[in-house]
């Protein structure tokens, strides 16, 4: 791997513009939209884009383009929250389970199997069933599903990293076990769990899209994407625009997460860094 | 010694199937509603609802339950669903063909496709064909499923109309006699080539759907294996010696690029696994996925452990027989 990676590479940036730009729209929509997201206005519903509506309206004559501004807010926390869980999650575990060893770490991981294991939807369709439907419900589904990848990562990145040299040093001239952890492995560690993130980023926003949906995430008149394209389905054959819009946003969106995330794990493979690609072999 | 670890994985099954059967049984057990009021009907009496509860073991703890439920799942017996009074078992024949005919030619479409434009690509680096798929695999990934879906609907059976909407066969079409449950290898047998022809119209918009993304990162990863290979030493040679370039591709690159494409081919499988729901449910395909759906709104919980058990299952030996198949790409790989 003599190949040098130039950081800030023309895909990074474009995904970081991407990204940028509707996180913006999430934190600042009044900057984008002067039209309220939720406003009802039946005398004007299905109307094609123009001027006035660029997106065009939706069924109930609600703008489309707002409705796609205010979605950024809802799709981007979806990401954060769920893979703030994960990541939280899946560390603590992988840790445990990485630097003890032994039956804890065999405990650990047939849990993390288990989980890997269950099918997805009926996990997510369960959640909803039990807890209500919403999007709340749905993100702690989706985190239920996504620790395992961190905590196998993590694991395979704390044997890994445990046997280094620097590690052996420290641990020479007397360094206690937490400073161990604290100062030497999990700087080390987390590098790949940030790359790992910005890959899935991209990819949670289209299970959490997929599952509002089927109509188990977020609940009208809260805009998302997703719900939004479901909405627009019945529509599709003569007001396109409907469902379009919402969709191109989250394919957008992804595409930004994914370009992104690509840029990151070239840079990290061409490193010292043990490839993420080793962490799939887990058993 | 290849037994050996067969037989150690086939063993670490069992605690991940224990675990996942636990836990459905237990999430199952949370759901809503009395299954037993589910079963009767609205109209059933206090004493008849007694009675069902007590016919179908709801009066029980829930732990002596879920043993009596893995003493019959043990002699082979997924129990009765709830809300049809058939056997789960039965019900899954009729099921999961479905589902297994969907991907197993989303499967086909994603390794065929995306092996072919991967070497293509590779072979061609940095021409048009290169540069059109890399492009392609960006938009492929990113896509949402769904929103695909609702597009190759607008656009093939809606504006040009040359293919259909939804569904496994035309309404007027008689399905074949049944022998595998997949409609087009029935049709295939008994020689019904019009109900062939219905059939794999039907699957081609659920199963391009399904295989874009497969497709777009198989390519990728093809790609990025076979220049790899195309580097090395035994390329040169191959070169050297005077083989063409055809068969430098394809007997000595290829298959030595072979081992990521396998491992990426496994987790497709398994994604699409648990990604049918979505796709079944827009091209109202009438399989697992399906059955799974209305299981859970019907607190039907011997269906869900049902589904839950077989596609665990499928999972498991899928991700066994992608670790099996690289010994036999790459023979320096041995299990102990």
């Amino acid at each position: 791997m003599s190949k040098t990676f130039q950081f800030w590479s023309p895909s990074l940036l474009l995904g970081l513009a991407i990204v940028g730009l509707f996180a913006a729209m999430a934190i600042f929509p009044g900057l984008f939209s002067s039209q309220d997201p939720a406003g009802l206005r039946l005398e004007h519903r299905l109307s094609a884009p123009s001027a006035a509506n660029w997106f065009g309206t939706n069924g109930v004559g609600v703008d489309v383009y707002s409705r796609v501004v205010y979605g950024a807010r809802t799709t981007l926390a979806t990401i954060v929250i769920v893979l703030g869980i994960a990541i939280l999650v899946g560390v603590s575990i992988g840790s445990v389970s990485g630097y003890l060893g032994g039956w804890i770490d065999g405990l650990l991981m047939r849990v993390a199997d288990v989980f890997l294991a269950f099918p997805p939807l009926i996990l997510a369709l369960a959640t909803n069933a039990v807890l209500g439907r919403g999007l709340q419900q749905t993100m702690f589904a989706v985190a239920f599903l996504w620790w395992p990848a961190y905590a196998r990562l993590v694991r395979s990145q704390i044997l890994a990293v445990r046997k280094l040299e620097f590690v052996e040093s420290a641990r020479a001239i007397g360094a206690n076990e937490f400073r161990i952890v604290g100062r030497h492995v999990l700087p080390n560690v987390l590098d790949p769990v940030i790359v790992r993130a910005s890959l899935d980023a991209g990819f949670v926003a289209l299970t959490a899209a997929s599952l509002s949906f089927l109509g188990l995430g977020a609940q009208p008149p809260t805009p998302e994407w997703g719900r939004m394209v479901a909405e627009g389905q019945k529509f599709l054959l003569d007001q396109w625009w409907v469902a379009t819009f919402p969709g191109i946003a989250l394919f957008v969106l992804v595409i930004g997460f994914n370009l992104i995330g690509e840029s990151l794990s070239g840079r990290m493979q061409s490193g010292l860094h043990v490839g993420i690609a080793e962490e799939t072999e887990g058993r | 010694m290849m037994g050996r670890y067969v037989a150690r994985r086939l063993l670490l099954m069992i605690p991940v199937l224990l675990g996942v059967s636990i836990l459905a049984f237990y999430v199952s057990q949370l759901l809503p509603g009395d299954p037993a009021r589910a079963a009767a009907g609205r109209l059933a009496t206090p004493e008849q609802l007694e009675a069902v509860r007590e016919r179908l073991g709801l009066d029980q703890p829930v732990p002596v339950q879920y043993g009596l439920y893995i003493g019959r799942l043990l002699q082979g017996d997924l129990g009765t669903s709830l809300s049809s009074k058939q056997e789960v078992a039965q019900e899954l024949r009729i099921f999961f063909p479905a589902t297994l005919e969907l991907l197993l030619a989303t499967m086909v479409l994603t390794v065929v496709l995306g092996i072919t434009i991967g070497v293509r690509a590779a072979t061609s680096r940095g021409g048009w064909v290169d540069r059109a798929f890399l492009g392609f695999s960006y938009l492929g990934v990113g896509m949402p499923v769904f929103f695909l879906a609702l597009l190759l609907q607008l656009v093939f059976a809606g504006w040009l109309r040359i293919l259909p909407i939804a569904g496994r066969l035309s309404l007027e079409t008689v399905p074949p006699p049944a022998l595998t449950g997949l409609y087009t290898f029935d049709a295939l047998f008994a020689g019904q080539w019009a109900t062939l022809m219905d059939a794999g119209r039907h699957l081609v918009l659920p199963a391009l759907t399904l295989s874009i993304a497969g497709i777009s990162e198989i390519g990728r990863i093809t790609r990025s294996a076979m220049l790899n290979a195309l580097d090395q030493d035994y390329v040169r040679t191959a070169r050297a010696k005077g083989l063409s370039e055809r068969a430098v591709w394809l007997r000595h690159a290829l298959p030595n690029a072979m081992l990521p494409t396998t491992t990426v081919i496994g987790l497709q499988v398994a994604f699409l696994l648990g990604g049918t729901v979505l796709i079944e449910n827009i091209f109202s395909w009438g399989g697992l996925g399906t059955y799974a759906w209305k299981g859970i709104f019907r607190l039907d919980i011997p269906v869900i452990m049902g589904i839950t058990l077989v596609s665990t299952t499928a999972y498991l030996f899928v991700n066994l027989g992608v670790d099996l198949l690289y010994t036999k790409l790459d023979p320096r790989i041995r299990y102990e």
